[in-house]
């Protein structure tokens, strides 16, 4: 017998909130469905971390008003800092719940992309929202946290790329939290039709010390047949959160989705980033880098599962770990019955700053089928000190060559992001964090 | 000028003595080779004087122009001129070669005088070109998969790039193909010069054709036990290491456990 949670908000809470966004009355129904699920469901059991303590459902206020920009002049540096203000053709900008700027080129409208807030595409594009949301990739009833997500989503990005459509630029999103009440149940959906391409790339960036609210982000990615998704994500988020964020794929024949994941934020956090390899053909190839500091607890599982023959996972998380911060890495391989010449690979590595910081590499391949292949590398140590004295013995101070050794080391997804800005900001906060 | 002085060097790893008592002067302007058969102590002089963490020091002294080299930290010899081309260079994932080659060369300068972009892009691409390697090798990350003699090639372009007082090189011709050794000679003999002081380290007189020393010493049990001009060497290829022993006395020429 579940015991069942207080949780922040009523049923008429939710369903009044649902009216006030003037979504479609299915759509407060189905929250209204799934806050009774969330009071029902157990928490996720994240592998080797204890999170029934946690707090993921308390929170000040369920949602902040914001002041949206008028122009991208009004923006905090933190922001202007990874966008490319004249450059950037699509860009969609959140302030903390709300759509605070949007911009989307007149050619993409016209080849009928939708770049839009979740709240607008649950309003306006319901037939895609109703197919897509929590039907395909993650399912309401997984556990508590997606149900509770699904019934207090209060902010997110739709993406939509129609058949053929090929787009060439990146698509940027930033979500700025600046009201330390602010709880951020962000829903992202990507929709790739047949043989379209996107990559889109977001940012979370706090610019709070610390944060009341709760973080429970959810990104959907439904990659149809020959279509091919890119999706980057630095993360920033104060401490102060309970941040739970799970980013999913979903991948049909032939298609390719390429994760490229900077994962700095300050609050504990349980990241699940999943993908399922439907079709045959199909590929998925996830990079992760972390660095944890303080008191932080953090569990990151990455799992790429396979029932597409011929399909080929490849999982590579780096973490730095330093004064107490302590995180789990799980990495899984599981290749289903029938998956046959599927490839899974992965590599997990994790680098110790100081004696306090706890880093676990935890490798796991789960495979019923006999004609595969998979193999596994991980490792958990400090700094190689011969690679110090080589750097060194060239004149380079001890602290500038630990420098080097860890941006090499956390290099994998800051070169795979493709924005310029974003790139540099990750490069700073891992700057800012090593330090 | 500038002198290298070591004077009576002991030096232990793991609490054994490799080095018994090791002593040679090396001047700008001059080529030295170490020769000796395996396990006589030559890598590990090459990995004292430039600081290795795992050789301990126990006697002796290393001056640099009178300085103490053994009271400096790794980054401070390597900043004072000396230069070691390693044996087994690290491997580094996610730094590129010419990023960390600029990192060198500003550590030598000055806050505020570091080297300007194109400068440094016109040099690495002239030595690189010097060198015969591929233009794409600046952009690989630091020795990372690259092959025995890509290895030895980039170490010679960071002593190319550097520009040290002195030059140390850890058998730089062990595993290099004859095309390559040449290249790699052609690196070292550019370099030769009244700024310049080389020592090399090598089994084989075959890297003494391509670069020819001013002076030859011969290592046995931890100690350099003769000197001479390239004759020596010459006269080594021909007639082996047994004479020597015989002269001295010396059974094993190794470094023996319990010394």
């Amino acid at each position: 017998m579940t015991v069942e949670t207080k949780l922040a908000l009523s049923a008429e809470e939710v369903r009044s909130f649902s009216q006030s966004n003037n979504e479609p009355a299915a759509f407060a129904d189905f929250r209204v469905a799934a806050l009774i699920k969330a009071a029902q469901l157990d928490l996720p059991k994240p592998d080797k971390t204890n999170i029934t303590k946690w707090n993921f459902t308390e929170f000040p206020v369920h949602t902040v008003e914001s002041s949206p920009f008028s122009s991208l002049e009004e923006l905090p540096e933190d922001v202007k800092a990874i966008i490319d203000t004249e450059g950037q053709e699509n860009l969609y900008i959140q302030r903390n719940n709300t759509p605070a700027f949007i911009k989307l080129s007149e050619e993409l409208k016209a080849k009928g992309v939708i770049f839009t807030d979740i709240q607008t595409a649950v309003r306006d594009h319901a037939e895609l929202v109703e197919k897509y949301f929590m039907t395909t990739a993650v399912k309401v009833d997984e556990h508590k946290l997606t149900a509770y997500h699904a019934a207090l989503v209060n902010g997110g990005v739709f993406v939509y790329v129609p058949r053929n459509v090929i787009i060439e630029v990146p698509l940027q999103v930033v979500f700025l939290h600046d009201n330390a009440e602010a709880s951020l149940f962000n829903h992202v959906l990507v929709v790739a039709e047949q043989s379209s391409a996107v990559t889109y790339v977001e940012t979370y960036v706090s610019t709070v010390e610390e944060a009341k609210g709760q973080a429970n982000i959810i990104s959907e990615v439904i990659v149809q047949d020959n279509a091919q998704v890119t999706y980057g994500a630095v993360d920033v988020l104060a401490k102060g959160f309970t941040t739970y964020v799970n980013r999913r794929g979903h991948v049909g024949r032939d298609g390719k989705l390429d994760w490229a994941l900077g994962l700095m934020n300050d609050s504990d956090t349980i990241s699940d980033n999943t993908t399922y390899l439907m079709g045959d053909n199909s590929s998925a190839d996830t990079k992760t880098v972390v660095v944890g500091r303080g008191s932080q607890k953090q569990n990151f599982t990455t799992l790429v599962r396979h029932w597409g023959k011929n399909s080929d996972g490849q999982i590579l998380k780096h973490g730095v770990m330093k004064d107490a911060a302590q995180s789990i890495f799980n990495g899984i391989g599981q290749i289903e019955h029938g998956a046959t010449k599927a490839n899974a690979e992965q590599e997990s590595r994790v680098l110790m700053l100081s004696e306090k910081a706890r880093g676990d590499a935890n490798p796991i391949l789960l495979i019923d089928e006999d004609d595969v292949t998979a193999g596994h590398a991980a490792s958990v140590g400090r700094v190689d000190p011969t690679q110090l004295y080589y750097l060194m013995s060239r004149g380079i101070s001890k602290a500038e060559a630990e420098r080097l050794v860890i941006h090499g080391f956390l290099a994998p997804v800051v070169t795979n992001l493709p924005i310029e800005g974003v790139k540099k900001q990750l490069t700073e906060v891992i700057e800012r964090k090593v330090r | 000028m500038a002198t290298l002085e070591i004077k009576d060097l002991h030096v232990e790893i793991d609490g054994k003595e490799i080095l018994k008592g090791v002593n040679l002067t090396i001047n700008t302007n001059e080529v030295h080779a170490i020769m000796g058969p395996n396990g006589t102590g030559k890598s590990t002089l090459a990995s004292a004087i430039m600081g290795h963490p795992k050789y301990e020091v126990t006697q002796g002294e290393i001056l640099l122009d009178g300085e103490n080299v053994l009271e400096m930290e790794v980054d401070e010899r390597g900043k004072a001129g000396l230069f070691l081309a390693m044996q087994y260079p690290s491997e580094i994932a996610g730094v590129t070669n010419a990023d960390f080659l600029r990192s060198a060369i500003n550590a030598r300068r000055e806050e505020g005088d570091e080297i300007s972009l194109m400068k440094f892009i016109r040099e690495l691409d002239k030595t690189m070109e010097f060198l015969e390697m591929p233009e794409e090798m600046s952009q690989r990350y630091l020795n990372e998969g690259f092959s025995g003699g890509e290895k030895k090639r980039n170490e010679i372009l960071q002593l190319m790039m550097i520009k040290p007082t002195f030059g140390i090189l850890d058998e730089i011709d062990s595993g290099l193909d004859i095309d390559a050794l040449k290249v790699v000679s052609k690196g070292i003999n550019e370099m030769r010069g009244e700024g310049f002081g080389c020592l090399m380290i090598t089994h084989y007189q075959r890297l003494l054709n391509y670069i020819t020393p001013d002076y030859v010493h011969v290592m046995m049990q931890g100690k350099v036990v003769k000197s001479g001009g390239k004759e020596l060497a010459q006269k080594l290829e021909t007639e082996g290491y047994e004479w020597i022993k015989a002269e001295l006395g010396i059974e094993d020429a190794t470094v023996t456990e319990e010394a």
